[in-house]
């Protein structure tokens, strides 16, 4: 019996052994560490990090990668270094593979992560306006700038724009820490509303799909209607899970609008509308905001149902209309990734150089003094032309295109809010 | 010319509506039944309830839509050739799915044949995500364009005879074409034929049927053949009617047809095709006189009152002792 090998005491030895030695190495690696803020004057240079925060997987997702590359090209530009401090980037997704999708929980989970993390200076995100009121409490109370490439729902900064309790529910700390480059959807959807009766549509018939950026561009955009003399037919809202909307179409056809808006993207079916537009027999226009300026919009609803249809509006200029700063940006772009960007990539460069501007001008790693030097910009030469940010975070921007698709291609019309 | 006379003629009435909210809500109940036709086909024979059939749709729509794609630019756009494209991707789609359902079965499912019934349902729930993941890297997470105006014409049939207000278009005539032939196919094939004679016996008692003489393994393998081929079939015809497929449609669309196949009775074929329609027609008329967003609801209330009053279903026996 006791010439048996016994594999298990020697397995009990080396866990033993094992949690020892992991033991010694965590205290052994703490000492030092603890001791480090009582030597401040290390000449090491110190690591600051940028994370993102985008949905990376799903449909958003051809418009994710062109961000992500906007925010490395920034940071390549300056060689990854601002001052004393080597720039380290982390790109996190905020969507999972079975929802396709934003969701709530993994949002939390890079808020907390970026909140827990003390080299952790600035945010970029989110891509979703309803990701950012999950996310923007958690990153108040942690004193971390964000900068948003993509959120356009007017409430998140706008007071008296959104719903009751807006912007101050994302402040409890009471002091600001969300920026936007891009420019928020009272802008666009009012221009979009402009735009139809511009091209003589008398009415409209309002669809949205419930959510935070789609439900808020269609009601700025409904709000607008009767000031301008344009008639609402009818609103409604879709289940962005159902299949088809042909019911829903008839109901809309049975009003005879001029044009269908709808708030809402891609990834809400903006796709299968036009489709079942079509399906019914409806022959009026449609029209869209930027969550469906992406070529995955034109894929989904086929290219050969958008011609003389689809109107698309776009906070911004598309990349081959941009000058300048954004004119060198795309050139640069297309030279490094060969392929052309899509539209919000600009907003991912420019994201990517505030971060950059905010944290020279601090000197110092420190999320208050990064916050205060991002809230303090102004006159920056950006992509999109000279902008500051005002005391909501807002960029002073107010460029917003039309497009339409010809053979499965955007073509810019017009930059709107003007003659 | 059509358009204009429509745009020139009365709006259409409460009626003529009601009777427009009705053809596209038997129309997608149809597709759901089709779907739930192949659900209610193996939960009869063998009392499991396929949840990968959905994602075999999946699969096999997207087949189609290589084969219809490759075809349709080989052959132009005449009558004939879109006839036989759409055709040879119904075969083709049928065949893949049918086989796969097998090898699936084969694989999976038979080994676990004594097994309790939550072993072979957990397994085939994790077919289920294997195929969508499949499907993901295959077809991408975007949703993808069906094209079926190359094959199949949006015009109003019903134009031909003064009206104007109601449409029903070949589409609508396809699906119906299609479903209610293989439901009357099905139901001889069950209860006409020897096959499904033994397939009768071996839902009853595959013990028993194997000492009869049956070959208990070949009736469930064809119970499942003939489950992919409905699957392949209905993947053809759901692309061109709803004209978009994507990754996710077999989650969604097995859902309504699961429970569809519930609502008629689940293990009964005429069921299937009731609770589809029930399904389709809810959604339509909900979506017409409640409102958009609430149809999901409004048609899995329905179930939920349902099976409080009659647990086995509409059609289903009132023996009630599977699941």
């Amino acid at each position: 019996m006791e010439m048996l090998w016994q594999p298990w005491k020697v397995s009990v030895l080396a866990w033993l052994l094992a949690i020892t030695l992991v033991l010694l190495e965590a205290f052994v690696g703490c000492g030092p560490a603890a001791n480090q803020p009582a030597n401040p004057g290390t000449p090491k240079k110190q690591v600051i990090r940028i994370v993102s925060s985008l949905p990376r997987q799903g449909s958003a997702r051809g418009q994710t990668d062109t961000i992500v590359n906007g925010i490395k090209l920034a940071l390549e530009e300056v060689d990854y270094k601002v001052g004393d401090f080597t720039i380290d980037y982390l790109d996190l997704d905020d969507s999972t593979a079975a929802q396709a999708q934003w969701t709530a929980e993994q949002e939390t989970a890079n808020a907390d992560k970026a909140k827990g993390d003390p080299d952790c200076m600035v945010y970029i995100g989110t891509y979703n306006s309803g990701a950012a009121k999950v996310s923007m409490p958690i990153l108040n109370q942690a004193g971390l700038l964000m900068i948003s490439p993509a959120n356009t729902w007017p409430g998140l900064t706008k007071p008296g724009l959104g719903d009751p309790g807006e912007p101050d529910v994302y402040i409890p700390t009471g002091k600001k820490n969300f920026t936007r480059v891009v420019p928020a959807d009272d802008l666009q959807g009012t221009l979009a509303a402009q735009w139809a009766k511009e091209m003589g549509v008398k009415s409209v018939y309002i669809i949205d799909d419930t959510e935070v950026y789609g439900k808020g561009i269609a009601s700025v955009f409904a709000d607008y209607c009767p000031e301008i003399d344009l008639k609402v037919v009818g609103r409604q809202s879709i289940d962005a899970k159902s299949q088809e909307f042909k019911s829903l179409m008839t109901t809309v056809k049975s009003k005879n609008p001029d044009l269908v808006y709808f708030g809402g993207t891609t990834q809400t079916k903006a796709g299968q509308l036009v489709k079942d537009m079509i399906a019914v027999g409806l022959d009026a226009k449609f029209m869209a905001p930027d969550g469906c300026f992406e070529n995955a919009f034109i894929e989904s609803a086929g290219a050969e149902n958008l011609n003389g249809r689809a109107y698309i509006t776009f906070g911004g200029l598309p990349p081959e209309e941009l000058s300048g700063v954004g004119k060198a940006f795309v050139q640069n772009y297309e030279k490094n990734y060969g392929a052309a960007p899509e539209a919000y990539a600009i907003y991912g460069y420019e994201c990517g150089r505030v971060a950059i501007e905010a944290i020279k001008k601090a000197g110092k790693k420190d999320r208050e003094a990064i916050v205060d030097a991002a809230f303090a910009i102004k006159d920056f030469d950006g992509a999109l032309g000279k902008w500051s940010f005002d005391e909501n975070g807002d960029t002073s921007t107010t460029t917003i295109s039309g497009n339409t698709v010809e053979d499965g291609k955007f073509k810019f019309v017009k930059k709107l809010g003007t003659k | 010319m059509g358009f204009l006379l429509a745009a020139l003629d009365v709006p259409p009435s409460s009626l003529e509506l009601f009777a427009q909210y009705c053809i596209e809500g038997l129309t997608f109940g149809a597709l759901i039944a089709l779907i739930a036709l192949g659900y209610t086909m193996v939960y009869g024979i063998i009392g499991l309830i396929n949840f990968a059939h959905g994602d075999l749709f999946m699969l096999g729509s997207f087949l189609a839509l290589a084969v219809a794609s490759a075809m349709a630019t080989a052959m132009g756009d005449s009558t004939a050739s879109v006839f036989i494209t759409l055709f040879a991707a119904t075969i083709c789609s049928a065949a893949f799915c049918a086989s796969l359902n097998v090898a699936v079965d084969q694989i999976v499912y038979r080994p676990l044949r004594n097994a309790p019934k939550l072993a072979p349902l957990v397994s085939a729930i994790g077919v289920s995500f294997v195929f969508m993941n499949v499907g993901q890297i295959y077809g991408g997470v975007a949703d993808v364009n069906f094209g079926a105006s190359r094959f199949i014409s949006e015009a109003n049939l019903l134009e031909q005879f003064g009206v104007q207000n109601v449409r029903f278009t070949a589409k609508n005539l396809l699906v119906f074409g299609v479903t209610i032939p293989i439901l009357l196919g099905l139901t001889f094939l069950v209860k006409r034929t020897k096959l499904g004679k033994s397939m009768r016996a071996t839902e009853q008692n595959a013990i028993a049927a194997q000492l009869m003489g049956i070959n208990v393994n070949f009736v469930i393998a064809a119970t499942f053949a003939i489950g992919g081929a409905l699957a392949g079939v209905a993947s053809v015809v759901y692309g061109i009617s709803i004209n978009t497929i994507g990754y996710q449609m077999g989650f969604q669309n097995g859902l309504y047809a699961f429970t569809a196949a519930v609502l008629g009775g689940i293990g009964k074929l005429p069921g299937a095709v009731l609770g589809g329609l029930i399904i389709g027609l809810v959604r339509s008329l909900g979506s017409a006189y409640v409102g958009e967003m609430w149809t999901s609801a409004l048609i899995f209330a329905i179930l939920i009152v349902l099976l409080v009053f009659r647990p086995s279903g509409l059609l289903g026996s009132t023996a009630g002792d599977k699941v």
